[in-house]
């Protein structure tokens, strides 16, 4: 296990280090202490290796990650993960707003609470969250998986297109165009498999499923009122 | 009243005149409101009612073909290792592989390239026909993120966050759905043959203290090589620039109102926004009072036509113009050779802005293979670095009336205006006076 003081040796030392590690290097698992709630710690990462943040992270944790798996030993601020393409981002603590937005792969998985917008414009990544998550959370999520163990906050999903929201505890409301849906086994087993795969303990059979009932796909006029 | 009566001619309202009743006719019939590409197509005061006064006996002019008048640019050395090294002060605007056909961004590439500048992203990301034909290519940031990653932010000269654009500032977009095909849909991540909204705010980021952090990630992402671009709508410049600067940017992208957008509301083109001549000097002020200008570099776009436009906005502050609806028009939109085609869709080469429906006779704003294919790349690229090559000669030309020997060393001094709301504007006097609006008696 290696060690990086980022008070000692600040953010961009910290990150060219991380981000020219080959693929094939010996040199695997990396501790960052004394975070500080940074901004920008550990993103841009391209290769398999494992970095645990000690401590509270600031915005854009883990930001367009491919391929590593990072840990955050606490909170996260905005935009945890953001863009990620592969990999696995833990977040031990709480996620801001924003967690995960616009993310086209990998897993991120938030123990505590997410707030608003988790989830944004999604485009493959699959989110799953202990706890709650807040208001406009899976906003036009475009695909991939969201998993809410607690409540949903209002307009859950608005504006969605080909993502899946399963959520165990209560919505709030749902947004434009999202809908409750059937679960069907395949959808049951999927959602087993990234509970397990987070390591997060809690039955399946819980949940409902949310998406998209695809009337605002294509522009029309006599539908303008549901925005 | 016999014949012999002297009848008083017909006379066609002006506040009712016959676009504005073929509209209400048309709105009346459809019950949608019009939706087209094109910049805002209202008469505005623009680069035409400035005039560049030439040398006399207190400026000495350069001799044309034999003195030199510099036109290269530098984009973005304050923060970033590598920044853009231009040739020519005229850049290409962000335009998007889905709204545009693959041929008409090769050929973008390709006329960029003749011409020693760069040509720019739009949304859907970045194919890699484009990134091979452009040498110096600008990778748009923009709210919808669609075909984001981060090897196409590695390998892009430059990344531009686009908070807004001139013809729509505060808008987002909608790709409708005959333009999605296959690729277009994949590189999206969306189903194919479905609209494809492009959002009007960024999910991740909320105002300039979040933009700074924004800014701070792609720079770390990117090992602090590439320039970091803001582009603006020229809805609120002086405080958006100065916003911009404190963010972080290296390069700010100012877009007024007659810009172009592959499609929004007509209303929202006509009715939002400012014009690109009132944009310029709040921008440029804004750089001046944070002692930024010239070290944050400033781009104007919007209407810019011909050589005297680059040199006017050279004059007014900026360090380089960019153009889009020129750029295609000089490509072939437009073009009366496909006069009949375009009348069968209703209208006229000249006036031919349903860029959205993906019909263009002339193969540019079009996703459909067979008209696609009437637009020759290298053709057409070379028509745009011809026409590139034009538009800097001219404004070289004009540089040397004024006694420059760069085109960055115009100024305000070098202009009058010819109308009382251009002066206000650009802040020059009125011609014929020395009263500049605004700055007292």
């Amino acid at each position: 296990m290696n060690s990086l003081d980022l008070q000692t040796l600040g953010l961009r030392a910290i990150n060219q280090k991380l981000q020219s590690l080959e693929a094939k290097t010996n040199e695997r698992e990396w501790t960052i202490t004394n975070p500080m709630g940074q901004h920008a710690i550990a993103c841009g990462l391209t290769v398999p290796i494992e970095i645990t943040v000690d401590g509270h992270a600031g915005f854009y944790c883990a930001g367009m990650n491919q391929e590593a798996t990072v840990t955050i030993n606490g909170h996260a601020g905005v935009g945890v993960a953001e863009n990620m393409m592969s990999g696995l981002v833990r977040v031990k603590g709480n996620a801001s707003q924003s967690a995960g937005a616009t993310a086209h792969g990998g897993l991120l998985v938030i123990e505590g609470d997410a707030s608003s917008r988790c989830g944004i414009s999604m485009k493959g990544i699959d989110i799953v969250v202990g706890g709650s998550v807040g208001h406009m959370s899976g906003f036009m999520a475009q695909l991939g998986h969201m998993v809410i163990c607690g409540d949903a906050g209002e307009a859950l999903g608005d504006s969605i297109y080909e993502a899946k929201l399963y959520v165990a505890g209560s919505v709030e409301s749902l947004g434009a165009d999202c809908i409750e849906k059937e679960m069907t086994d395949d959808h049951m087993n999927t959602l087993a498999g990234l509970l397990e795969k987070a390591g997060i303990n809690k039955d399946a059979h819980s949940f409902r499923r949310y998406g998209s009932a695809r009337k605002l796909y294509n522009f029309d006029i006599d539908k303008a009122d549901a925005y | 009243m016999d014949d012999k009566t002297p009848q008083a001619s017909p006379r066609p309202s002006a506040t009712f005149d016959d676009y504005t009743m073929s509209e209400i006719r048309r709105a009346a019939s459809t019950g949608i409101y019009d939706i087209r590409g094109s910049g805002a197509k209202r008469s505005l005061p623009h680069f035409d009612d400035l005039l560049f006064l030439g040398a006399s006996i207190s400026r000495y002019p350069l001799e044309g073909y034999r003195e030199r008048c510099g036109t290269e640019v530098t984009l973005g050395d304050r923060y970033a290792s590598k920044p853009l090294q231009l040739k020519i002060p005229i850049t290409i605007a962000g335009m998007s592989f889905g709204s545009l056909s693959g041929q008409a961004k090769e050929a973008l590439g390709r006329g960029a390239n003749l011409a020693g500048t760069s040509t720019t992203t739009g949304d859907g990301g970045m194919t890699p026909e484009e990134r091979g034909h452009s040498k110096l290519l600008v990778y748009q940031y923009l709210p919808s993120r669609y075909g984001m990653n981060p090897d196409d932010l590695r390998k892009a000269d430059a990344i531009e966050i686009v908070v807004g654009q001139g013809a729509k500032p505060g808008g987002g977009g909608m790709l409708l759905g005959q333009k999605i095909n296959d690729r277009v849909a994949a590189m999206r991540s969306l189903p194919k043959g479905i609209d494809q909204r492009s959002a009007c705010r960024h999910p991740d980021w909320t105002g300039p203290d979040d933009l700074e952090i924004k800014i701070l990630e792609l720079r770390e992402i990117t090992n602090w090589e590439k320039p970091i671009f803001v582009k603006i709508g020229g809805s609120r410049p002086y405080y958006d620039t100065a916003l911009a600067v404190k963010s972080g940017a290296d390069v700010i992208v100012l877009d007024g109102m007659q810009g172009g957008t592959a499609a929004t509301q007509n209303v929202f083109i006509e009715h939002v926004g400012q014009p690109t001549l009132a944009c310029i000097r709040p921008a440029v002020k804004a750089l001046q009072e944070l002692d930024m200008h010239r070290k944050v570099q400033i781009i104007v776009s919007g209407g810019i036509r011909n050589g005297a436009d680059v040199a006017k906005a050279m004059a007014l502050g900026a360090d380089a113009v960019s153009i889009g609806s020129a750029a295609l028009i000089a490509m072939g939109d437009n073009d009366p050779y496909y006069e009949d085609e375009y009348r069968k869709l209703g209208t006229t080469a000249g006036s031919y802005d349903a860029w959205h429906l993906g019909r263009d006779p002339a193969g540019i704003t079009t996703q459909d293979p067979e008209l696609a294919s009437r637009l020759d790349p290298v053709v057409a690229g070379q028509r745009l670095a011809n026409y590139l090559k034009v538009m800097t000669l001219e404004a070289q030309t004009i540089a040397r009336a004024c006694g420059k020997n760069h085109v960055h060393n115009l100024e305000p001094e070098d202009l009058c205006a010819l109308t009382v709301e251009a002066a206000a504007m650009a802040q020059v006097p009125l011609a014929g006076t020395s009263w500049v609006p605004g700055q007292g008696y």
